[in-house]
């Protein structure tokens, strides 16, 4: 009964993967498929795979426009949500104050927000301000997803972190500033290295604000050209798949590489907080 | 300084930032929803006009099409999502051998741009270069190949699978974790009591997942309740408007139609509304905890 249990549940997992994996081994074989082929009967493999896709990538469709402004939107609200983010999340793991649920609470909250409520005022406050179609103008929107994301992982990695050496260290006679610089920080590296790839991923998957703030492609994020891409007679599906390929790589090695700390940092919130 | 102050330092910044970016701008939006405000005639101004344009929200059958087709989405997906998820998590707690494997296969879906996703799946399903068609044609299940997104009854099809596809695999990592929580010792009780597996997962397993699985309902049924991007490139919201949700009503009021103040109105009732589903839920899984104290 046991190991029947046992080989069920192996099958259903290998099942899983291959249900998970086939897309993209499809679109990864079609991406090296000639267009006019794609359209006859499917082949598991391309005969005659070519490069032709990925190279009207760079020299018709200009592609690295996009993942410029991906790279640099998403980069920027990385690094901007993190360290002001690891400041709060310091004081929300160790130090004693009143009202800390409250803003946890609060940041959660702000996280669930749907992000079309949200969508006409920043639409009309970044037209006042002038920053539709700028990088700016996507980097602000963006820190209403980014920083309760940030805050709410840094804490709960801040929160696993052993108190002794930060105790040890005020005994000393570090100021608080020190403790943080110097103690916290270091050991919290992995902690942010997670977070700090959690949040990029969220902004660089990011569609509705990048869709709705910018104009044309020279902000277009990557997602946005990708589903903006038109052919002259009907879908160059040669081509879109060729920019899924490349717009998913990156994100995908990340996760692969990082995939343990990843679901630590994912499922701790949710499940213990 | 003290402590309390330190704190307070330290947390503001943060604070300010997310109150500018997300709390004032949803203030905005209610303030918006109370005026006529049209874009595409500036002559006439940004009047106030009151509870107006929910008034005309109502009797807007638009509006109502698109409600029901986002509660249809949203029940059919988180349905099957979580009872797939329970099912793979349940086989994952069991295999030890390549957990870690599985776990960077189902992490890879959840982690792309929900565009790609779309794509993908529009790509199996298109009606010439489609292998959703070549397959079933083949195995006999259609005469003949399916155009999927002309019909809205098939059209939801493509739509369905693919945010299945999509966060599955996460539901099971969710709930997997809570399993991990669960103390053996009490399986073992349970096997010297005599229980059968399925009685072991009736009476051990689940009660005891409870909190996991309603942290996993709650987030997918906001997340599935705004969906957006998916629609958006899979369908268009075609044919017709037959599969709009509300949010992409909501842009497309704002954005082809330009009328920022009903945009603004429907926005606040998507608000209210994750907001009473959130609010209803955290009350089921309040009463929940206090009833297992």
């Amino acid at each position: 009964m046991r190991r029947s249990g046992r080989w069920i549940a192996a099958l259903a997992l290998a099942f899983l993967v291959a249900l998970v994996a086939f897309p993209f081994y499809w679109a990864l074989m079609a991406s090296f498929t000639p267009e006019a082929r794609l359209f006859e009967s499917p082949s598991l493999w391309p005969e005659q795979p070519v490069l032709d896709h990925y190279r009207a990538l760079w020299n018709e469709r200009d592609f690295w426009k996009p993942i410029r402004s991906s790279l640099i939107v998403a980069g920027t609200t990385t690094l901007f949500c993190v360290s002001v983010g690891s400041l709060a999340a310091w004081a929300l793991a160790r130090l004693r104050f009143r009202g800390k649920n409250a803003i946890l609470g609060g940041l959660l909250a702000v996280s669930l927000f749907p992000q079309i409520s949200l969508v006409s005022p920043l639409f009309l406050l970044l037209r006042w301000l002038r920053l539709i179609d700028t990088y700016p103008g996507l980097i602000l929107p963006y820190l209403t997803f980014a920083m309760p994301l940030a805050v709410w992982l840094l804490t709960s990695f801040f929160r696993q972190l052993p108190p002794d050496l930060e105790e040890a260290a005020a005994v000393d006679g570090a100021t608080p500033w020190q403790t943080f610089r110097r103690v916290l920080l270091p050991l919290a590296a992995p902690g942010l290295a997670t977070t700090s790839i959690l949040t990029f991923i969220y902004c660089w998957n990011e569609f509705l604000f990048a869709l709705s703030f910018t104009l044309g492609p020279e902000r277009q994020t990557v997602p946005v050209a990708i589903a903006l891409f038109r052919g002259q007679y009907q879908v160059p599906w040669g081509q879109i798949l060729a920019a899924a390929v490349v717009a998913t790589a990156p994100v995908a090695l990340l996760v692969l590489a990082f995939q343990r700390r990843i679901v630590q940092g994912l499922t701790a919130g949710a499940v213990k907080g | 300084m003290t402590e309390r102050r330190l704190a307070w330092a330290l947390v503001a910044p943060a604070l300010i930032v997310t109150a500018a970016v997300a709390l004032f701008p949803l203030g905005w939006t209610v303030w918006e929803s109370l005026h006529q405000h049209d874009l595409r005639m500036p002559w006439l101004g940004r009047p106030f006009v009151g509870l107006d344009n929910y008034v005309e929200i109502v009797s807007d059958g638009r509006f109502w099409g698109a409600m029901l087709h986002t509660v249809f989405f949203t029940a059919v997906s988180v349905a099957v999502e979580l009872g797939l998820g329970l099912f793979f998590a349940l086989a994952l707690n069991r295999v030890f051998r390549g957990r870690g494997m599985v776990r960077a296969a189902v992490l890879i879906p959840w982690s792309i741009p929900t565009v790609v996703a779309a794509l993908l799946w529009r790509f199996l399903f298109d009606a010439q270069a489609g292998i959703a068609n070549a397959v079933l044609v083949g195995l006999g299940f259609l005469d003949e190949p399916v155009v999927w997104l002309v019909r809205a009854a098939t059209a939801w099809v493509p739509v369905i699978l693919a945010d299945v596809w999509k966060t599955t695999p996460f539901v099971a990592l969710l709930l997997l974790a809570g399993l991990q929580n669960i103390d053996p010792a009490l399986y073992e009780a349970a096997a010297v009591d005599g229980a059968t597996a399925w009685r072991q997962l009736w009476n051990v397993t689940l009660p005891l997942l409870r909190p996991a699985l309603a942290v996993a309902l709650i987030f997918r049924t906001l997340d599935a309740f705004r969906i957006f991007d998916l629609i958006y490139v899979l369908t268009g919201g075609g044919p017709g408007t037959a599969t709009e949700p509300l949010a992409l009503y909501t842009f497309n009021a704002l954005f082809s139609n330009l009328r920022f103040g009903y945009g603004a109105a429907l926005s606040v009732i998507i608000f209210l509304v994750t907001f009473l589903l959130a609010l209803l839920y955290l009350k089921g899984l309040g009463s929940l905890t206090e009833e297992e104290r």
